[in-house]
């Protein structure tokens, strides 16, 4: 069996500002996990330090996957062992086609099936029908001009694609409308997989429809406040974070 | 070849070839420095009439009395006296491949060249392999009229298209490495494509057979006959070993009514060499010329491909990319002289510099009154890798009209942090993932190179690249 990639007590800070203050969480292959939170909890920094952002030092604890520690790995070695990230921003490279990036991408990833131009251009034309994406995607420049659900679509055919096993999925539905989102999540539900894991940050709930999570955790002030199963996140629809937060205010509140 | 310790391989390799001092020994070597009787002997060597003769040696007198240029690079270490202006190798082409250097193949193995290229360069396949080929081409080449063949061989067969043209498009008065060049011109290529002609194939310069390998004062005179079209590519993206480090080239182009030239140049100058070129078009009325120009190597390259429309509705493109590693300097861009109305330019400059290289885009864009309805749209962009790579641009425009439309976009840009950990993240290394900026950047010339020159520019970049991170 698979390990699972775990996060330990991570402390991590940009500059001189600490962001991430004890983080703890452990990611078991074939299960998926919300991470939900407000502005500023510092969930899209954990997902960067998870990837191997040089611009965050890790000041204390650890990332692992089984016995390898992964924090001293640069990204590149990161995505060898199968973590992937959707970034909530894609960058654009201009003048860089996606599939010829794509096609290095997977080779260094998948070192002992490499394919060559023809056989992977087979595998990207299947994985844009897959994905109702027009073949076009595969002369454009990586995200140059793409809309923002363009973007989002082109992570997660990037996703289907590089076949991670562990990805996660930073405010992937952010800037969606209804029907891209449904398409984007539909995706994401096909490549479920028992070996992948997804760790899905968002705000919102309405993702959580169609990515059913099996573990739900709230993220504030640098730390994860409450784990629990998917009913925590319909709790959080109903009640907002602050019960969760900052449990005192509520009770006075109540007197 | 993305294997990061194979390229760097080879770059060390390269380096090591590059400090090799030259072996080639030379049968017809002009002694040092450059007098009358240096210019009367290189004329007499070739059997040159009188009317050339006489065209060198004004052109010799125009040298000594210009001044070197103070603007764009730093020419000042030039020694013309202990340069070398005629040279002509033991064998003018080497008849076997057995007899090229040992340490010129190996360089090129080690750099991957193809072979049927190394042969070129070397000169073996101009006289072997592509024979067949080339015979093939010179019949129908024939039976369209078109005459391609290298500049020497061009004045002794045709002076009287040679008498017509020459000089009439860059003068010897032009500029000090104009008049040195037309005081000393050797080699070169001399194309005349007949009215209506359309050359569908693209003409590389090592079809040319008998083809001198790259000199030092290359002459190059092309001329489009109304309606007619050619594409010209000369070049080769291999390091080019010349013995001297003075290139000064000089490229004149008539494109005349209604006729279209694309001209595409890659060149990779070994390091010490400052490459000086002179490249100008007259474009005659609803004429095209494209320029496509690729600058590598080289100590400082100072080229600015230039068209003068001279005929309504003429038009003219210039796109270029430069390259520059430590210590280069590459001071490139583009001129348009609109002297017609309704006539159009493009110019597009892209450049990179690396560590301590220095790129300059230097453009002019001139609209005299009166030149109602002309356009013209400059873009350069430059691309610094280290924070004490160096770029600037110096463009001018002088619109005299106010009927025109022209456009001007500079942008600086840096390889980003953010661009880099987005391409690692899914698994590309730091200098795979610089590679790729790189060459997405540079990507909208190389989409107008032949498929092979844009693999292998894009190749050397990466070659270029080592060493660039981490």
């Amino acid at each position: 069996m698979q390990p699972s990639l775990a996060v330990n007590n991570l402390h991590a800070r940009v500059d001189t500002t600490p962001i991430l203050k004890g983080v703890s969480l452990s990611l078991k292959p074939g299960t998926i996990h919300a991470l939900m939170g407000p502005n500023g909890s510092g969930k899209s920094t954990l997902a960067s330090v998870i990837a191997g952002h040089p611009g965050y030092a890790v000041t204390k604890g650890s990332i692992s996957l089984g016995k390898k520690r992964v924090t001293p790995l640069t990204p590149d070695e990161r995505a060898k062992l199968g973590v992937f990230l959707s970034f909530q921003y894609p960058v654009e490279v201009p003048g860089l086609s996606l599939e010829h990036f794509m096609r290095t991408a997977y080779n260094n990833t998948h070192p002992d099936e490499t394919l060559s131009a023809i056989e992977f251009h087979k595998l990207f034309m299947q994985k844009l029908k897959e994905l109702k994406m027009p073949s076009t995607f595969a002369e454009r420049s990586l995200n140059e001009g793409f809309s923002g659900g363009e973007k989002k679509k082109a992570e997660i055919l990037q996703m289907a694609i590089l076949q991670p096993q562990f990805a996660i999925l930073d405010e992937t539905d952010s800037g969606l409308d209804i029907d891209a989102l449904k398409a984007v999540a539909r995706g994401v539900m096909k490549l479920q997989n028992p070996n992948l894991s997804i760790l899905l940050i968002t705000h919102y709930v309405r993702i959580l429809r169609y990515i059913k999570p099996d573990y739900v955790h709230i993220m504030a002030h640098g730390q994860i406040v409450k784990s629990g199963r998917r009913e925590l996140a319909t709790q959080v629809e109903r009640k907002g974070y602050d019960w969760l937060i900052n449990p005192q205010t509520k009770k006075s509140k109540k007197k | 070849m993305s294997d990061a310790a194979t390229l760097k391989k080879f770059a060390n390799e390269e380096k090591l070839a590059r400090e090799k001092p030259d072996r080639v020994h030379y049968l017809h070597a002009a002694k040092p420095g450059l007098d009358p009787r240096t210019v009367e002997e290189i004329s007499y060597m070739k059997k040159e009439p009188q009317w050339m003769r006489d065209i060198r040696l004004r052109a010799y007198q125009t040298f000594r009395q210009k001044h070197t240029p103070t603007w764009g690079g730093d020419l000042s270490e030039i020694d013309y006296d202990r340069l070398r202006y005629y040279m002509r190798p033991t064998d003018k082409v080497a008849s076997d491949w057995k007899d090229v250097p040992s340490e010129i193949r190996q360089t090129y193995d080690r750099l991957g060249i193809p072979q049927a290229e190394q042969k070129y360069l070397t000169g073996v396949m101009a006289q072997y392999e592509s024979e067949a080929v080339y015979h093939s081409l010179q019949d129908k080449m024939e039976k369209l009229g078109v005459i391609f063949t290298d500049m020497d061989t061009g004045l002794r067969k045709y002076p009287e298209i040679v008498k017509k043209y020459f000089g009439t498009v860059v003068p010897a008065g032009d500029n000090k490495f104009a008049a040195l060049n037309t005081s000393v011109w050797s080699g070169g290529s001399f194309l005349y494509v007949p009215e209506g002609v359309h050359v569908t194939f693209p003409l590389q310069a090592y079809f040319r057979i008998n083809a001198q390998n790259v000199g030092q004062f290359e002459r190059t005179l092309i001329i489009a006959e109304p309606g007619s079209f050619v594409h010209y590519v000369e070049g080769c993206t291999a390091p080019q070993y010349v013995s001297s480090s003075l290139h000064s080239a000089v490229v004149e182009i008539i494109v005349q009514k209604g006729a279209r030239v694309r001209y595409t140049t890659v060149q990779n100058w070994a390091k010490n060499v400052y490459n000086l070129v002179t490249k100008r078009t007259f474009v005659h009325e609803e004429g095209t010329m494209e320029w496509v120009d690729g600058n590598l190597g080289s100590k400082l390259t100072m080229k600015y491909p230039s068209v003068f429309l001279l005929g309504r509705k003429a038009r003219g493109d210039v796109l270029s990319v430069a390259f520059a590693g430590d210590g280069q300097h590459q001071d490139a861009g583009g001129k348009a002289i609109h002297g017609a109305p309704e006539t159009s330019s493009t110019i597009i400059s892209k450049s990179i510099s690396k560590g301590t290289g220095r790129t300059s885009y230097r453009g002019m864009v001139k609209v005299p009154k009166g030149m109602k309805g002309c356009k013209s749209n400059v873009v350069c962009d430059a691309l610094l890798l280290d924070p004490k790579s160096r770029s600037d641009t110096y463009p001018t425009m002088d619109i005299k009209e106010s009927d025109v439309h022209i456009g001007h976009e500079a942008s600086v840009g840096k390889v980003g942090e953010e661009q880099l950990f987005y391409l690692m993240s899914r698994g590309l290394s730091e200098q795979e993932a610089m590679s790729m900026v790189v060459s997405g950047f540079i990507e909208p010339i190389a989409k107008e190179l032949p498929i092979e020159y844009a693999t292998e520019l894009n190749r050397l970049i990466e070659l270029e690249m080592e060493g660039s991170v981490g």
